[in-house]
């Protein structure tokens, strides 16, 4: 990931482009989006008139220059960070489009067939689709009669059927055609995919500001306000004090030095790199395989304190396994492990097959081949609530094995005249407390013993969560399992609190219950009866593989389906939010350094008598070589700072699960107290190398 | 300084802190409506003014209804007062014959007392009856007070309800506030004031003979009842001109002491109270203690520069302005004091301090009045910083801000800068204007940066509502009297409407249940994010014009030049 990262973020195309997009972006229109970096543009035009001007009356002055050029440096420097984030995020959106499977479409075009990418479908094209293929596009069908899997948008399996006239008319892309053809004509605009909208998404014009960047920029054009009055007002406390000082109006402070006494205190740092900041979250989220539909679902993730887990695929493996055979006294564990892989050789299920294995690894009872056995397998069914095998042995004998829950086997042996012991009910009802699953297995009117089914909790499950309750974040795991089960499960995963024997409507009924108390839920889900807890959770991840209602419902895609995902989707919220909150920190404390650099430059002349140099010369506490140079210095590193800055802002600053205290005192030492110290040494170097 | 100092020091902060809890207790339980046998005493006159008005105290409104019934009530006071200005001499209880107040000082006093600052551009005896001080002047240091008590009760009620759009009852507030708190306060304070030697009296001006045999006028009056209120509202403007220096006003030790305590006590037990009704009082003793930790810098820093020798001073302490009886550490603990808590009394003349001390005096106001700041009005203008360190702090925990549950988000955030900004407005604007413009400049007593200085104050003390002076500034002319009261018009409800607007919409969010992802407003980490965001956003804007007032004039001095 790093290494692609870093290729991504020093590649040359990107760059090169970035450099181009950060003068595109010098648009008017486009840099009065950013308050504060609009202020400096503003200020970069009037020194620019000034030197012109000032050159035309042969009065020209290289130190105007210097501060001129610096000014359309920061400015640059803020629009270059932008472009470049926008930039890495399309290479990534677009390395991701190509790697999606391209769905070719059969398009009519004067009357002959066409092979062409759905992509390139427009509105009005007519396409064709037999049998076995994927509808390209929404459209409506202008002729034939198909029958239409629509399992991957409505989650019901069974086919039905589309034929032009009437309302069964229109068709989904992404569906299949089961049997017959028909005629579509296209009734989509191309390129409303997904990662289309993302890549839209992530170009400026389109991308909308999230409610906290918002906030944000209010801070800070409030900030630049505050700063603007300060310069606006200084020149007529200066020149009161120029005339108490006994010097000429004239000498007052020139528009070029008061633009950079503005510039430097208004937070151009954090204003310069807000949008990068934005846009590398979205990017962040996209090499973890994530799409968001928006930034705003981003941030949300950073606030998200409750998760929602499915049990199944997202805490467990997803099946249950078999871990033990537990025989009835005076049988053979081996005669069990026999007899239960028997009656599972051909049960596809997950927990057959395990049994399979575990006998196989515990007992070396190798697979038989099911044939020579000449056996006849009773698959499972709801009504028996039991499969097994019934076959003959080479001296006649005949076996009915048979696996199920303890209810069922009991049936079974009681309807072969078999005794059903107290004993094995002791077991499995241990068993179940444990929250496992006891399977029992009969042969005729024999019970063998029990097999112990247990729920895998998936490794390094449980430290995850640890993290997440660091981090102040509840997770609640969602099973339709009973109680008993749920509660075994919970305990052994260590998520905070379960929810057990539920159905769809309950999630729902929780995402509100807690939104009630205050929290924000995150859930991810993949079928259909998931999209209303998906559309009401403050952030629903749809799975790729889940049901189109549940991609729409949801705020993000993943691409990979893999339900921990949300705990990472977390980390980029959160990371986001971070780095905002440091870089802004970092911006403000850097005022301090810079009035240091500035105040006494500016005011060298006040009250200093016939010496020349006034009393508040005492305030260069960097030393800086002169009053031009203090003021060059300043700026310079003003602009400086934003490139410096760039990777920070586009890899996010360094995130571990910890609490908000630790976090905060760590961020608050390196870009509170640094954001002090840093500009000290910054100008000072800068000075020094001014002055070879 | 010596040990009696130090003593004196310890003494004054232990006993405030004390006093701390237990009157914030009670304020506590008169504002949430709980059991006090004072509501038993004190309960049938308050029974009788709702019967009266017709004020249903159970009624709740919303914030724009809160905000309009503040707003005008006190420009009903405003008119009011004046009025009996312009009318003073038709008007009985006048003993002095003094005539009616020119229209723009009228105003500027109107103004003044309407918003808590009592900036006096007039002498007290000398500009107004007693009828006036009493029923224009007395009553508005009472219910100006309760004003700053009523928002931030709707602030905190803001904070702490969810899911509302009720902030409480704005006439409920007021009474209950004058009622049981300032009132039983001021009588008490009075009485003692007034049994230490402070007049308390209708009697005409009496003019004695010194044992010189010159003869002098000794102005008389209702002062003690007035004084108390002064002190304990955080109004600070003095019956008489030279306010608690005259030893009319502050005869003794004790009620030196005792009006020095007033000056801080509700504004910090109102801390407590804050902490109170939001369910955890370690949120208010974290504020409290980052108030007396910028409180005690201001001290340590101003004690320091007056007690240091100047060579140029002959190596002795600075007493010029002072009163030789209440000495160097007592005056600078009330100017600090003062300052801190907008209040605005004097008991020296800041004009004559060590440029240093004066600068501290001004950065206390120009901070934005919230170390302990004014009654109510302190707490709410520190809440406003809380806002602004839980925003730009916050987010480095990767959480949306929050403030005890509830989400800073940008309307909460734009207000805020409202409420810094405006008041910034009024001293830069003003004092930039000032500074170069004839009337600005032809006020002025003094050359140099000290010049600047008092116009700096001037605007300083007005966008602050502190409304003490450094004197030197002759302020009652007519372009003093209207900046300085649009000064105080726009410092007061420029910042009491946002805090309100952010009272309305924070009522109506959900609290975020505390965990350990949440930031946590009540450590020590908080206290210090706290006091430097304080620095640097309400401080830093300062600096340029600091650096060529008192900054400049401090070097000076230490080069042997003085203004």
């Amino acid at each position: 990931m790093n290494t692609r990262r870093n290729k991504n973020l020093f590649s040359k195309k990107v760059l090169l482009d970035a450099a181009k997009g950060s003068f595109i972006k010098l648009n008017p229109v486009l840099l009065v989006r950013n308050p504060v970096i609009f202020v400096v543009a503003v200020g970069s035009v009037m020194t620019g008139i000034i030197v012109i001007a000032e050159t035309i009356r042969g009065e020209f002055s290289s130190f105007n220059l210097q501060i001129a050029v610096w000014l359309w440096f920061t400015v640059l420097f803020s629009n270059f960070s932008e472009a470049l984030a926008e930039g890495r995020g399309k290479a990534q959106a677009e390395s991701l489009r190509k790697s999606r499977i391209q769905v070719m479409a059969r398009k009519i075009a004067d009357k002959h067939e066409k092979r062409v990418f759905a992509t390139d479908l427009k509105k009005g094209d007519i396409v064709i689709c037999e049998a076995g293929d994927i509808i390209p596009a929404d459209g409506e069908v202008i002729d034939g009669i198909a029958t239409v899997d629509e399992s991957s948008i409505t989650g019901e399996s069974a086919p039905v059927i589309r034929e032009n006239g009437g309302d069964r008319s229109a068709v989904t892309g992404g569906t299949r055609v089961i049997s017959d053809r028909i005629l579509i004509q296209i009734t989509s605009e191309p390129g409303n995919t997904f990662v289309d909208r993302i890549i839209s998404l992530i170009e400026g014009a389109k991308r909308q500001k999230t409610p906290n960047e918002i906030a944000l920029t209010i801070l800070l054009s409030g900030l630049s306000a505050i700063f603007l009055l300060v310069v606006v007002t200084f020149p007529a406390l200066f020149s009161y004090s120029l005339s108490e000082s006994g010097l000429a109006l004239t000498e007052n402070l020139s528009i070029p030095v008061l633009i950079a006494l503005l510039v430097c205190l208004i937070p151009t740092t954090i204003g310069g790199l807000l949008s990068a900041i934005g846009i590398s979250g979205m990017d962040r989220l996209i090499q973890k395989n994530v799409i968001a539909t928006s930034g705003r679902a981003v941030e949300a993730a950073g606030d998200v304190d409750v998760l929602l887990l499915d049990k199944t695929g997202t805490i467990t493996l997803g099946n249950r396994m078999a871990t033990e055979f537990i025989p009835l006294d005076g049988i053979k564990v081996e005669e069990l492990a026999d007899a239960a892989q028997l009656s599972s050789l051909s049960d596809e299920t997950p927990e057959g097959r395990s049994i399979v294995i575990l006998a196989k690894e515990k007992f070396g009872i190798r697979a038989r081949n099911v044939h020579q056995l000449n056996a006849t397998f009773i698959p499972f069914s709801a009504q028996s609530r039991m499969s097994g095998v019934d076959f003959k042995t080479s001296d006649g004998l005949s076996h009915r094995i048979r696996k199920g829950s303890s209810e069922a086997i009991q049936t079974f042996v009681q309807n072969n005249n078999g005794f059903y012991p107290q004993n094995i009910k002791d077991i499995t009802a241990g068993i179940a407390r444990q929250g496992a699953t006891p399977l029992v297995v009969a042969d005729n009117q024999r019970i063998l013993g029990v097999v112990h089914l247990k729920d895998i909790i998936k490794g390094g499950i449980k430290q995850r969560f640890a993290e997440l309750r660091k981090m102040g974040i509840k997770t609640i795991m969602i099973t339709g399992d009973n109680h008993i089960t749920a509660a075994a499960i919970a305990a052994e995963a260590g998520v905070d609190d379960f929810m057990a024997e539920t159905k769809p409507e309950d999630k729902l009924r929780r995402i509100r219950e807690e939104q009630a108390n205050g929290h924000l839920v995150g859930m991810i889900g993949d079928g259909t009866n998931d999209a209303p807890a998906l559309a009401q959770a403050d952030i629903g991840i749809a799975m790729n593989t889940g049901t189109q209602a549940a991609r729409e419902a949801g705020n993000m895609v993943d691409l990979d389906s893999n339900p921990t995902k949300l705990i990472d989707v977390v980390k980029v919220g959160k990371q986001l939010l971070m780095t905002r909150g440091a870089l802004t920190t970092f911006s403000i404390s850097n005022d301090v350094a810079k009035y240091f650099a500035i105040i006494p430059a500016v005011s060298v002349p006040l009250y200093s008598g016939t010496s020349g140099i006034g009393p508040l010369s005492v305030l260069n506490i960097m030393n800086l070589s002169s009053p031009q140079n203090a003021i060059l210095s300043a700026i310079i590193f003003n602009a400086l700072i934003i490139i410096l800055l760039i990777p920070l802002a586009l890899t996010g600053i360094r995130y571990k699960p910890v609490s908000a205290n630790v976090a905060l005192a760590r961020n608050l030492f390196i870009f509170g107290l640094g954001g002090i110290i840093a500009p000290f040494i910054g100008i000072k170097i800068i000075d020094l190398i001014i002055n070879l | 300084m010596t040990v009696q100092d130090f003593i004196q020091i310890i003494l004054f902060l232990g006993i405030l802190t004390i006093l701390t809890p237990v009157l914030g207790n009670y304020m506590y339980k008169i504002f949430t409506g709980r059991r006090h046998f004072m509501v038993t005493v004190l309960g049938w006159p308050e029974k009788l003014i709702y019967r009266l008005t017709g004020i249903d105290p159970y009624e709740e409104t919303n914030w724009r209804v809160y905000t309009f019934n503040l707003i005008m009530f006190n420009l009903v006071g405003l008119l009011l007062l004046f009025a009996i200005q312009l009318l003073q001499s038709k008007l009985p209880l006048n003993p002095a014959g003094l005539p009616n107040v020119p229209w723009h000082s009228a105003f500027n006093t109107a103004v003044s007392f309407m918003t808590n600052t009592n900036w006096q551009g007039y002498a007290g005896e000398t500009t107004l009856s007693y009828l006036v001080q009493m029923t224009g002047l007395t009553v508005q240091n009472y219910v100006s007070a309760a004003t700053g008590i009523a928002v931030l009760l709707a602030l905190i009620r803001g904070i702490s309800r969810r899911s509302t759009d009720m902030l409480g009852n704005f006439w409920t507030d007021l009474i209950r506030s004058i009622l049981y708190i300032l009132l039983p306060l001021s009588i008490l304070l009075a009485c003692i004031l007034a049994g230490q030697g402070v007049v308390q009296n209708f009697k005409e001006y009496e003019t004695i003979h010194t044992l010189e045999g010159a003869g002098q006028v000794l102005p008389m009056g209702p002062a003690a009842s007035q004084i108390a209120i002064k002190q304990l509202g955080t109004n600070g403007g003095g019956f008489f001109n030279a306010n608690s220096s005259h030893p009319y006003e502050n005869p003794t030790p004790l009620t030196n002491f005792l009006e020095l305590l007033a000056i801080l006590l509700i504004p910090a037990a109102l801390t407590y109270t804050f902490g109170k009704m939001v369910g955890s009082t370690r949120q208010g003793w974290t504020i409290f203690i980052v108030m007396l930790i910028l409180f005690i810098s201001g001290l340590a820093i101003s004690l320091f520069s007056e007690y240091s020798a100047h060579t140029i001073f002959g190596n002795i302490p600075l007493m010029e302005g002072k009163e030789t009886r209440v000495g160097i550490t007592s005056s600078v603990l009330w100017s600090i004091s003062t300052t801190s808590a907008s209040n605005g009394s004097v008991n020296a003349m800041l004009d004559s301090f060590s440029p240093i001390s004066g600068m501290l005096a001004m950065i206390n106001i120009m901070l934005g009045e919230v170390i302990f700041g004014g009654v109510g009005a302190g707490l709410y203008g520190m809440v406003i910083f809380i806002i602004l360190t839980v925003f730009i702090a916050g987010l480095m925990v990767g959480r949306t801000p929050e403030y005890l549950g509830k989400k800073i988000e940008s309307f909460e955030v734009k207000m805020a800068i409202v409420a810094i900004l405006v008041p910034n407005m009024v001293i830069q604007i003003f004092s930039a204007f000032a500074s170069i413009s004839v009337p600005g400049i032809s006020s002025l007593n003094n050359a140099g940066p000290h010049g600047l200085s008092e116009i700096l104050y001037a605007y300083s003390s007005a966008a602050g509502n502190n409304g003490s002076a450094f004197a030197g500034l002759n302020a009652n002319t007519l372009f003093y009297n209207l900046t300085l009261g649009l000064g105080m018009l726009a410092g007061r409800f420029g910042v009491i409407i946002p805090v309100l607007a952010i009272a309305g919409t924070m009522a109506k969010k959900k609290i975020t249940p505390e965990s350990s992802g949440t930031f946590r407003t009540d450590n020590w980490l908080f206290v210090c994010l706290l006091i430097a965001v304080i620095i640097i956003i309400g401080g830093l804007a300062h600096f340029p014009a600091l650096s060529l007032g008192p900054i400049v004039e401090h070097l000076l001095m230490n080069n042997g030049m003085t203004f």
